[in-house]
């Protein structure tokens, strides 16, 4: 059982460039060819600043583990939803600042006995203009 | 990117993905900085009582966000909410669908609010959710 005396735990910040080669290889390993992840000359083609990245980059803009003194067991882990606000795509060059903010702690009985549901919100933020570029919520089940 | 005309139950063209394999999970790994080892330690994952390593449900979530960007540009995705529904195995294929739900007029925008969902080639759905997208 997870202590409810986390919630509201939030990290210290952490600035993440977004780079090139990072965008690439994150576009790489999902297997989407689209040019524009890749080559400069393709992204302003399409109309865009400069090269973004998908989507779901801001996963790999990492915030500081705020789990930690949790005791979760890893094998015992479920992603169960994640959600994301985006106010525009990143782009290479950027400079976000990532924070994450344990949400609620609760649980939930299911088929399978009752499991820790930990929800986690991670903010990335504008280092240069101080908006807010992303808002991502996770919801991890821990099984007992 | 315009979109052809919308309405409300169409269809998105489908995403079909090369299947999983183990260097597409190390790859992900990687590039994403998950390293929960039951997506690339195999004994791991079969303690964990998998019968070998599973993908990381971001990957379908990854899928979904190309599935909009393929359909409407990359500059158009304002929210995107996935529910990771069962596990998906190296081999397995996937194909991401999406369909319209509403259609809203808002400023010079228009917004679509759609399903989406991941289908493995036996129809088992491995992830669902929502998504917006703003059209000029």
């Amino acid at each position: 059982m997870i202590d409810r005396s986390f919630l509201g735990r939030t990290s210290e910040p952490v600035v993440w460039h977004v780079e090139r080669g990072h965008v690439r290889a994150f576009a790489a390993a999902i297997g989407d060819a689209n040019p524009i992840y890749y080559d400069d000359e393709a992204a302003v083609a399409a109309g865009l600043p400069g090269i973004p990245a998908p989507p779901t980059f801001p996963v790999a803009l990492r915030p500081r583990d705020v789990r930690e003194g949790m005791a979760i067991d890893w094998r015992k882990l479920l992603h169960g939803e994640q959600s994301y606000t985006f106010r525009r795509p990143l782009f290479v060059g950027d400079r976000v600042s990532v924070v994450a903010r344990i949400a609620d702690i609760s649980e939930k009985r299911g088929k399978s006995g009752t499991m820790d549901v930990l929800v986690i919100e991670t903010t990335g933020t504008d280092v240069v203009g101080g908006q807010v570029l992303f808002v991502g919520r996770s919801t991890t089940l821990v099984r007992r | 990117m315009k979109a052809p005309k919308l309405s409300v139950g169409q269809e998105i063209p489908p995403l079909v993905k090369r299947p999983i394999d183990r260097t597409q999970l190390v790859r992900y790994a990687g590039a994403s900085g998950d390293f929960n080892r039951i997506h690339f330690d195999e004994p791991f994952a079969r303690e964990a009582g998998h019968p070998s390593v599973i993908a990381h449900g971001m990957l379908a979530a990854a899928f979904f966000g190309q599935l909009l960007c393929d359909w409407v540009g990359p500059t158009s995705v304002r929210r995107l909410s996935v529910r990771f529904k069962s596990i998906t195995y190296p081999g397995d294929v996937v194909t991401c669908r999406g369909q319209i739900l509403e259609l809203r007029n808002e400023n010079e925008h228009r917004a679509v609010e759609l399903r989406v969902w991941c289908e493995k080639q036996d129809g088992t759905v491995t992830a669902e959710g929502n998504a917006t997208v703003v059209i000029r």
